[in-house]
């Protein structure tokens, strides 16, 4: 028996009592980067031991929690669950890091924000490690939580407008999901909400289809896909950066990892049936969150549009049905939250210095902060998805992988990759290039502090653009798995037509 | 005669090649990461790396020598990089792409020396070398790696590169959207390029090219069709053909020795490279898409030279020179194995005289403060005689003055033409006069006639750090073309990569074709003469006809995209933007606000009399008793 | 026969409900709130007696119980508000609205 998921989460949640406790700040902050350490270095050596090819999940853990209802406490990650895990531990104690000062100047607690970080870890690991339908519901809603105060007591000036449009959003969508969950517990009729009893126990398509909305519909809010997306740029624009940086990194990849994981695996023929409604939505959010991301003049609604964009790609990969396109579309949602972490975090270095979100504001930094606009771009050409760095590995295999069996779709999206250039480079230029604008020739270049914020973040952007087999090879059996039931079902309904 | 097959390599120079990608680019990351530390012998490891680059590539290149032709062909083996699309990543070493690598290096070499004069007042001169350093590692890739995945790494790193580059100055707006403008355009061709791998990935199922050659006969015409065209989309972009073009005018904002090295030698004939490479399987003799690129090739060998003929600005008129230049690579590159040698050959002369006559430019503007207005030049010849001489070897080699470098190679592009289709090779030869005319223009109105200076322009020769570099890149200049083409001595070199055409071509030095157009070379030399040499110079460019505007605003390639795309996009984006925040999100925050406004006329109810609620919970139970006998009575 | 004791505490029930309704002293409201909950009381006991357990006996308990805790609060309550407005009028007492 491994006692390491629950260690996992269990260390935040201690860390965070702990951190709510101590009385002086300075303390408070250290505590909490320690203990965001800590939980990085027992998820590393946890990942170590981790075998691609081994069980589907692995390091399982189950408890009794509800027995009346069959509802267990039950953990374990198979490939893709692990790397999202690995994702959220590495961002977190960069954002702590990174939001240092960022509780400082307000009227709220220093020490609650900090907390409030380690509570969104432990809930972020704990989505992913779920293995039980419902005890994933319960943290998928209990992630809200925490969020919904660092961005309604932390936030900008619109921040309660903000926190209340994203939490009224996730829990329409969350409900959505409740009822599908029962719904599924009692069709299936197996007296437990295990994952693993529930796969396959739906076989009606017309059940399976009322079932998968249900879910599809919470997923595509948190993603968010098209036309579900407007609280993301409210959200991640007003909200403090290291929040933001969680919010798009990680808390959105719990709508792509729940379809990849719940809506093709317990509902395959109706995740075949709903294929063309999905990618027509994600191809329309490729590229409609590229056309709008262009049009903005506030930098951080700005990146949050490049994430809408980005996230059509991770959908479309994996509604592509193929290896190739899920496993680009799982490395996308790690490679996503790098890149896109980068670019709020360097976006609120500048935002601090300056004190405006506009881009209009800039220009010409370039010539006053050299690192910290030669940063900016490397996050930026990430986001390009520029060979060499992470985005472009899983870009080009979502698209590859969807042209084997969407070659349409592909296309479209593929006009993408022109588009953002357009919304990056412009933003670069606008901020960073011409003639220094009076305003910020005062600026600081990064201090050693951001430094070491952006140093990893760098790395693993560089670092995964030429070495991305690591994590493709413990992505890609599970994600074979993953998909099977839907290509059975293609298998299938072609075998049918051919008759 | 087919290409060779693609065998494994290990040991030898050949089994360490990544040296020669992993050199540059490590002299980028040190000079990169070390900032300000490594300002001092910032150019002097830029140079270092590049050198000991070349070095490696001429030992890899000795080694390859030393095999059977028809084993020419290795492939080095590096790592996973992709599992399941790239496994293995590997380098593929064969006369085509070793051929690059020493033009590469070896003028980029050349190039990373001059530039240690060029920059030497810059203060960010350290940036400037890990760049180059950067994009030679980029563009080894681009030609080394034996698959179309890497060959796209190398191939948008060397975007990156040059967008770097052109926006070296970046405080100028002008260099900062010439660069941005230049990423996008090549953008739209590595859109076409993506594409094209895509199909090739689903039609072959590998995207290296030893997977490629061997499992080609099985695919459908329709898809070989497809992939030849977007490659050539691809090349399009990166090699600024028609109709992306726009970009290359522009790039030349960035400093004189990248407009040398990445817009004239290297980056951007990595189009013509893209089509050879591709050529035995997708650009078969006679295809769709090989016609396509031979039509795209003289429409802009002309362009170019219209182009030339207009502009003012001596870095602009030799860039028009260059898209011309690559036409005809283009043009040759598209007639299958009678031109692969030729296109290559051109490609390699061109790096050579094109770079030396980017590097005088470079020398001149060094000289004159930085303009590059032409009509303010005149009567250079004089004061900077090494930078004279160097540059009217170039000029000579251009317009294809005998037994010079161009003449050799670019009358080969113009015979094996006439052969394939003649109406292409006429106008192939109309272009040469049109060059023979534009280069004149340019060299008789920077060094000969009347001193039109500035003031304050006192002009001087470079430094020998800077005048070497000439000396050495007009000694090819002379040399390279005859020695590469007499005796099909190139062809024969590069047949295991490429093939070789049915019947070896003979060179004519009297061949009609070659006739006509020294004639016309002649003439428009002549013609550039009397307006440009004889004539007087007018400081302020005249108005002109309806031509001369045409040529000078680019053949309105830029009012077209800007009619056509930015336009249209701008108005797009407004639109979207108000669609989200009006539509969608209207439609949310009206929904909110209903919901919102009806709660508040609801709320009313709750008057605060307790006996009105007494009332109610009255009532609401007199109706569910009422219901509950009207139910069960039915 | 229980059916009288059953129309007895229909009647109260009556009668406690429309004192609620149309009183506007508080005490007198609250009499009748005792008085409905009496009603049911007997009700209860009733039906014990009918059925012939002892369910409906437990349960009057209960609300003996329950009404035994809300006269104290209740009562508390009005006097509260009774020392501050000089008036049991419940009419009086409507600031908490909207």
């Amino acid at each position: 028996m491994h006692y390491w998921l629950s260690t996992l989460i269990g260390v935040p949640v201690v860390g965070a009592l702990g951190v709510a406790a101590v009385k002086n700040e300075l303390r408070a902050k250290q505590a909490t980067l320690g203990v965001s350490l800590l939980v990085l270095v027992l998820a590393a050596i946890m990942a170590v031991q981790f075998s691609p090819n081994g069980d589907k999940f692995q390091f399982t853990e189950t408890y009794d929690w509800v027995p009346s209802f069959g509802i267990h406490f039950g953990l374990g990650v198979d490939g893709i669950a692990l790397v999202l895990i690995l994702l959220s531990v590495v961002l977190v104690p960069i954002v702590v890091l990174a939001s240092w000062h960022e509780a400082d100047k307000g009227k709220r607690s220093v020490r609650t924000y900090f907390a409030l970080l380690l509570v969104l870890e432990a809930m972020m690991i704990g989505v992913f490690a779920a293995t039980d339908v419902f005890l994933f519901y319960v943290f998928f809603e209990a992630m809200l939580i925490p969020m919904y105060f660092m961005i309604g007591s932390y936030g900008g000036a619109q921040r309660s407008y903000a926190a209340v449009k994203f939490l009224l959003y996730s829990l329409f969508g969350g409900l959505l999901m409740l009822v599908a969950v029962i719904a599924l517990y009692s069709i299936a009729d197996k007296g437990s909400f295990m994952f693993s009893d529930l796969v396959g126990s739906v076989q009606d398509v017309g059940t399976q289809k009322w079932l998968f909305l249900g879910f599809f519909i919470a997923f595509a809010i948190k993603a968010p896909l098209w036309p579900f997306h407007t609280w993301l740029p409210d959200a991640a624009a007003q909200a403090p950066a290291g929040a933001a940086v969680l919010l798009v990194g990680v808390l959105d990849k719990v709508g792509t990892y729940g379809m990849l994981r719940f809506c093709l695996e317990l509902f395959p023929a109706a995740a075949d049936y709903f294929t063309p409604l999905v990618l027509v939505l994600s191809v329309v959010g490729i590229v409609y969150g590229a056309i709008v991301a262009i049009g903005q003049t506030d930098m951080k609604r700005l990146i949050a549009y490049t994430s809408i964009s980005h996230f059509g790609f991770i959908t479309m990969g994996v509604f592509a049905i193929t290896v190739n396109g899920a496993s680009g579309a799982t490395l996308y949602m790690v490679n996503h939250g790098f890149s896109t972490g980068a670019l709020f975090l360097i976006a609120g270095f500048l935002i601090h210095r300056r004190g405006s979100q506009y881009i209009k504001d800039y220009g010409g930094v370039q010539k006053v902060a050299p690192i910290l606009a030669g940063t900016f771009l490397v996050a930026g050409l990430s986001g390009l998805a520029l060979p060499g760095l992470n985005s472009f590995v899983s870009e080009f295999m979502v698209l590859i992988g969807s042209f084997e069996t969407q070659p349409v779709y592909a296309i479209i999206a593929t006009s993408g990759v022109v588009l953002a250039a357009i919304y990056i480079l412009w933003m670069y230029q606008r901020t960073m290039n011409g003639p220094t604008a009076d305003s910020v020739r005062e600026m600081k270049d990064l201090n050693v502090r951001e430094k070491w914020v952006l140093a990893p973040l760098i790395a693993l952007i560089v670092a995964l653009g030429f070495f991305p087999k690591p994590l493709l090879d413990v992505i890609n059996p599970a994600v074979t798995d993953s998909i099977s039931q839907v290509q059975h079902v293609q298998k299938a309904s072609v075998a049918q037509e051919g008759q | 005669m087919e290409p060779a097959k693609i065998i494994e390599h290990a040991g030898g120079v050949i089994g360490v090649s990544w040296l020669l990608i992993a050199l540059p680019l490590l002299g980028a990351a040190v000079l990169l990461l070390g900032g300000r530390r490594t300002d001092r012998f910032g150019h002097l490891l830029g140079v270092a790396t590049a050198v000991a680059s070349f070095v490696v590539g001429v030992l890899v290149f000795l080694q390859l020598l030393g095999f059977d032709p028809a084993e020419r062909r290795r492939v080095v083996p590096l790592y996973d990089f992709i599992p399941g699309l790239v496994d293995p990543m590997g380098l593929l070493i064969d006369p085509l792409s070793i051929s690059f690598v020493l033009l590469i290096t070896g003028v980029g070499s050349l190039i990373h020396i001059y530039s240690i004069g060029y920059m030497a007042h810059d203060p960010n001169r350290r940036r400037f070398f890990a760049y180059l350093n950067l994009f030679v590692a980029a563009m080894l890739l681009l030609v080394l790696a034996d698959n179309y995945i890497g060959l796209y790494v190398g191939w948008e790193g060397v975007g990156l590169a040059s967008y770097l580059l052109i926006g070296f100055w970046q405080h100028k707006p002008s260099a900062a959207t010439a660069a941005k403008k230049a990423f996008i355009v090549n953008r739209v061709g590595d859109f076409g390029l993506a594409i094209a791998i895509f199909i090739i990935f689903t039609t072959f199922n590998t995207v290296s090219f030893a997977g490629v050659m061997t499992s080609g006969a099985d695919a459908s015409q329709g898809s070989l069709t497809a992939i030849g065209l977007l490659l050539l989309l691809g090349a399009c972009g990166k090699s600024a053909q028609l109709p992306l073009q726009s970009w290359l005018l522009d790039a030349m904002e960035g400093p004189t020795p990248v407009s040398a090295l990445i817009h004239a030698a290297t980056m951007v004939t990595a189009g013509v490279y893209l089509v050879t490479r591709s050529g035995a399987m997708f650009f078969p003799e006679g295809s769709t898409a090989a016609i396509a690129v031979t039509i795209v090739g003289v429409a802009t060998l002309l362009a170019g030279a219209i182009i030339g003929t207009a502009k003012d600005d001596i870095k602009k008129a030799l860039a028009g020179s260059t898209m011309s230049q690559i036409g005809y690579m283009m043009l040759a590159a598209g007639i299958g194995p009678a031109g692969y040698a030729f296109a290559i050959a051109h490609l390699i002369t061109h790096g050579f005289f094109k770079a030396d006559m980017f590097l005088g430019a470079g020398s001149v503007m060094h000289a004159m403060n930085d303009e590059v207005d032409m009509r303010k030049y005149g009567g250079l010849r004089k004061v900077m005689p090494i930078t004279f001489a160097t540059f009217m070897i170039g000029y000579l080699a251009i317009i294809g003055f005998p037994l010079l470098s161009g003449y050799f190679t670019k009358d080969g592009i113009i015979e094996s033409a006439m052969e394939h289709n003649a109406t292409l090779g006429w106008l192939a030869v109309l272009g040469a006069g049109i060059t023979g005319f534009y280069m004149s223009r340019l060299v008789f109105m920077t060094f000969f006639g009347k001193k039109r200076w500035e003031a304050d322009a006192h002009p001087h020769e470079s430094p020998a750090v800077m005048t070497w570099p000439l000396i050495i890149l007009s000694a090819g200049s002379i040399v390279l073309g005859g020695y590469l083409i007499l005796g099909n001595r190139f062809m024969t070199f590069l047949a295991p990569a490429v093939g070789l055409p049915e019947h070896l071509p003979s060179f004519h030095p009297f061949s009609v074709a070659g006739l006509v157009t020294l004639a016309l070379v002649a003439a428009g030399a002549a013609l550039a003469w009397f307006k440009y040499g004889a004539g007087e110079v007018p400081v302020t460019a005249p108005r002109g006809s309806f031509l001369t505007t045409f040529a000078r605003r680019d053949l309105y390639g830029d009012a077209i995209n800007e009619a056509l795309f930015m336009r249209p996009g701008q108005w797009l984006t407004r639109l979207a933007v108000f669609f989200d925040n009006r539509g969608i999100d209207g439609l949310v925050n009206g929904l909110a606000a209903g919901i919102g406004g009806t709660s508040g006329r609801l709320r009313r109810v709750q008057t605060g009399f307790v006996r009105s609620y007494a009332l109610s919970i009255f009532v609401g139970a007199a109706i569910l008793v009422g219901a509950w006998f009207v139910v069960g009575n039915l | 026969m229980t059916t009288h004791y059953l129309v007895l505490s229909a009647l109260l029930f009556v009668i406690g409900g429309v004192g609620v309704l149309v009183r506007r002293n508080a005490i007198v409201v609250f009499m009748c709130v005792e008085l409905m909950l009496n009603a049911c009381n007997l009700a209860f006991v009733t039906f014990a007696r009918q059925n012939g357990n002892l369910d409906g006996q437990i349960i009057a308990f209960f609300v003996m119980i329950v009404a035994a805790a809300e006269v104290v609060i209740g009562l508390a309550i009005i006097v509260t508000i009774f020392r501050t407005r000089r008036s049991a009028s419940v009419d009086d007492v409507n600031l908490l609205k909207y």
